[in-house]
């Protein structure tokens, strides 16, 4: 069960996983996330599925080293077993012919762009997509972006792929030259909260796909709860992707650090 | 039922006695670890009877012709039947007549609320106004004698039949449900959305009051009957209960418990430090989060209110005490008297140095600058008259309002249904809250597909969801055989 199938490293810290999982292959959708477990004594974590192949039976996840959970996962090796995978969860992205829409991606964030980016062109948008890294070695996925994107324009912190600046330097730039219909942003919470600022100042509709800390991700914990348009919302049931304009971006950044002190004590574990 | 009563035997006993000696025997004391031990430890706080406890408790039970516990009985267990084995030292054979209408028989003697169900009518209670005899404990001393015999009997199964049929969740009504059904003769498999079997059994009651290993005999023995387990699947999600019937299962029975934590939208609510009893139970006793090698981080509180009267909120407010808390409060806005939590587990929580802030409600969380709650501010009630529940409501006395430090807060006033089900089946009648609406039968608006337990009453207590379980059982093979 949930084999590792195959595995490249795409930075120091990041790393691509192909996992057997031929249920959540075939009903999996853009958007959706699966909570997975390492070892007995491991934690449930989200990640947003990346990609899925249903004949093979396989999906794709993206994951970067941050925490004890994410570490034990991108030290597992093609052969190896994840002790718990399940989904998909969360509603999937809604997609139509919007018109032109802008994908701004950060980091790991980008990884679960791709399949939106890729169902947003299939339904004959104009896609632009806007991929930030800090520097040239942690820019991924470009190539399979630029298949489904009618523009991938690439922002770096030091300007050593692409231009120099952040992701919003980039989506003004489109907005400043062309009529943009929606934005869609996957990346650090800090990302998509001034992704959010830029695209409201032009009025241009935005969704954002979140990523909150999660126990069961089924809608039975309500670790994940964040406030939207001044609602408690669950991220795992009602979202992940939401009205990035009604997002309380400041709240979901502190409820993100909950258990800083908690994590740091613990990754002894993977050193 | 009252035909088992003029068995040769049962006859013999009742003539041992006297009912007047039998009457004047005082009820029997459940052994306890001592409060001031057990609140620091995850140890079982009730360590049951011994066997003379029990052979000497079992003799108060008269026997009576017209047995009424047995109506106070969700799932009508045969209660005068197994008490009469336990009187004339047949303990196996008492488990065996628990196991022939209860599929998790140690669960129930443990967590069930004997005191408003078949202890409440009682001859004794009823007639004599004595106390009730100690059905629950009696319950639990066969069971557990059973488990600990090594000689655990697997209930007769009639010859398979050929049909297969699909349970949605691990919990009380699903594995209640799986056993009656296996009984039958049916091919039960039961999907399960978390990683562990039992659902609430599990992740929601806390090892002292019910520990693992008893749940999980009660599984190991479901598995025995032939009931097939498949964890991390989420029917609705993972596969559809389209893709059931089209892999040839002829019924579905959803289970799938109660989902959505209720908060109370009150101002600072999402502070660091302030989170629902679901998500404070499953981190500690699904994730064991409170072990130093379990990767869940868990916080453990110096200050800690719990926001409810229920049984999870005695749960939860025992679990903050067992973490270490320096002060461990329930924070309840009616009376004592109007607690819903079992009064054992009040009791224990006060024994325990539980305080109870009751005719308080919470209006607002204050919180630091990292986003930590600090204080939370208290408005204080009183009773005025019975409401809608018949509980008499609780009114706001104006500028009564108290603030209080606390560092953790547990909110514990509900849940809402889960709503991976109800939303994923096309045409499956729901009400207004997200229940599924379903007959006397168990049976929802698709012929089916039946439900039963949280998904179904939205919110109640592990042996009517075990009864549900039973309902359905009959109704689901009635259905089939039509």
């Amino acid at each position: 069960m949930n084999k590792i199938v195959s595995k490249e490293k795409f930075s120091e810290n990041v790393v691509k996983l192909e996992v057997e999982a031929p249920l959540i292959a075939k009903s999996r959708k853009a958007g959706h996330f699966v909570i997975v477990r390492v070892g007995e004594k491991g934690e449930r974590i989200p990640l947003t599925i990346a990609a899925a192949d249903a004949e093979k039976g396989t999906i794709t996840l993206v994951i970067q080293k941050i925490g004890v959970s994410s570490t034990k996962l991108c030290s597992l090796n093609v052969g190896d077993e994840i002790t718990d995978l399940v989904g998909p969860l969360g509603k999937a992205t809604h997609i139509e012919n919007f018109g032109t829409v802008v994908c701004a991606g950060g980091g790991v964030g980008v990884a679960p762009l791709l399949p939106i980016v890729e169902a947003l062109k299939k339904a004959g948008n104009r896609v632009i997509t806007v991929l930030a890294a800090r520097n040239k070695d942690l820019v991924i996925l470009e190539d399979q972006m630029r298949k489904f994107s009618d523009e991938v324009i690439v922002m770096t912190d030091d300007g050593s792929s692409g231009k120099k600046g952040l992701v919003t330097n980039g989506i003004e730039e489109v907005i400043n030259r062309e009529k943009v219909d929606l934005c869609v942003t996957i990346g650090p919470a800090i990302m998509m909260k001034f992704v959010s600022l830029l695209t409201k100042k032009y009025e241009i509709p935005t969704v954002a796909s979140l990523n909150t800390i999660m126990v069961d991700g089924t809608g039975m914990c309500g670790a994940c709860r964040i406030t939207v348009g001044g609602k408690t919302k669950f991220v795992c049931v009602d979202g992940p992707e939401f009205d990035a304009h009604q997002v309380d971006f400041d709240e979901m950044l502190m409820r993100l650090g909950a258990y800083k002190e908690e994590e740091q004590a613990d990754m002894y574990k993977v050193r | 039922m009252a035909a088992d009563r003029n068995v040769a035997w049962r006859e013999d006993l009742r003539k041992t006695m006297s009912n007047k000696e039998r009457t004047s025997i005082p009820r029997v004391q459940m052994n306890e670890l001592n409060a001031g031990y057990r609140a620091r430890v995850r140890e079982e706080v009730n360590q049951g009877l011994t066997k003379e406890q029990a052979l000497v408790e079992a003799k108060r039970c008269l026997d009576c012709p017209n047995p009424t516990c047995m109506q106070g009985c969700p799932v009508s267990i045969n209660i005068p039947g197994f008490i009469k084995n336990i009187e004339r030292g047949e303990i196996l054979e008492a488990a065996k007549v628990l196991k022939e209408t209860s599929a998790l028989p140690a669960v129930c003697g443990r967590v069930c609320p004997q005191e408003k169900q078949c202890e409440s009518q009682c001859f004794y209670k009823q007639k004599l106004k004595k106390e009730a005899v100690a059905i629950g404990y009696l319950e639990r001393f066969a069971a557990d004698y059973e488990r600990d015999s090594g000689h655990v009997s697997v209930p007769e199964i009639k010859e398979k039949n050929g049909m297969k049929i699909a349970v949605v969740g691990s919990g009380p009504a699903g594995l209640s449900f799986a056993g009656d059904m296996a009984k039958k003769g049916y091919s039960v498999t039961v999907f399960e959305a978390l990683h562990e079997i039992g659902g609430v059994l599990k992740y929601g009651i806390p090892e002292f009051r019910l520990p693992n290993r008893v749940v999980d005999v009660e599984i190991d023995n479901l598995s025995k009957m032939g009931v097939l387990f498949m964890k991390d699947c989420i029917v609705g999600k993972t596969i559809s209960v389209k893709d059931l019937e089209n892999e040839g299962f002829k019924g579905v029975f959803v289970a799938s418990g109660a989902g959505l934590p209720r908060f109370m939208n009150i101002s600072g609510e999402n502070l660091i430090g302030i989170m629902s009893s679901n998500e404070y139970l499953t981190r500690v006793n699904l994730m064991d989060a409170s072990n130093p090698e379990s990767d869940t981080p868990i916080y453990k509180g110096h200050n800690v209110a719990v926001i409810g009267g229920g049984n999870t909120a005695m749960d939860s407010v025992r679990t903050a005490l067992r973490l270490g808390a320096d002060r461990a409060m329930i924070v309840y806005r009616r009376s004592e008297e109007e607690m819903p939590a079992r009064l054992e587990e009040v009791k224990h929580a006060k024994e325990e140095g539980v305080e109870f802030l009751t005719l308080h409600n919470p209006i607002e969380y204050i919180g630091d600058e990292k986003g930590r709650v600090t204080k939370m501010r208290l408005q204080k009630m009183e009773l005025g008259e019975p409401d809608a529940s018949g509980r008499r409501s609780p009114i706001e006395i104006p500028g009564a309002i108290e603030e209080i430090d606390v560092d953790e807060v547990i909110v514990s006033v509900g849940v809402s249904p889960n709503p991976l089900i109800p939303n994923s089946v096309e045409g499956l009648e729901v009400t207004p809250k997200g229940t599924i609406v379903v007959n006397e039968g168990m049976q929802s608006s698709i012929p089916m597909l039946f439900a039963g337990g949280d998904i179904v009453r939205g919110g109640a207590t592990v042996i009517l969801a075990m009864g549900d379980g039973r309902s359905a059982a009959a109704a689901m093979d009635l259905y089939l055989k039509k």
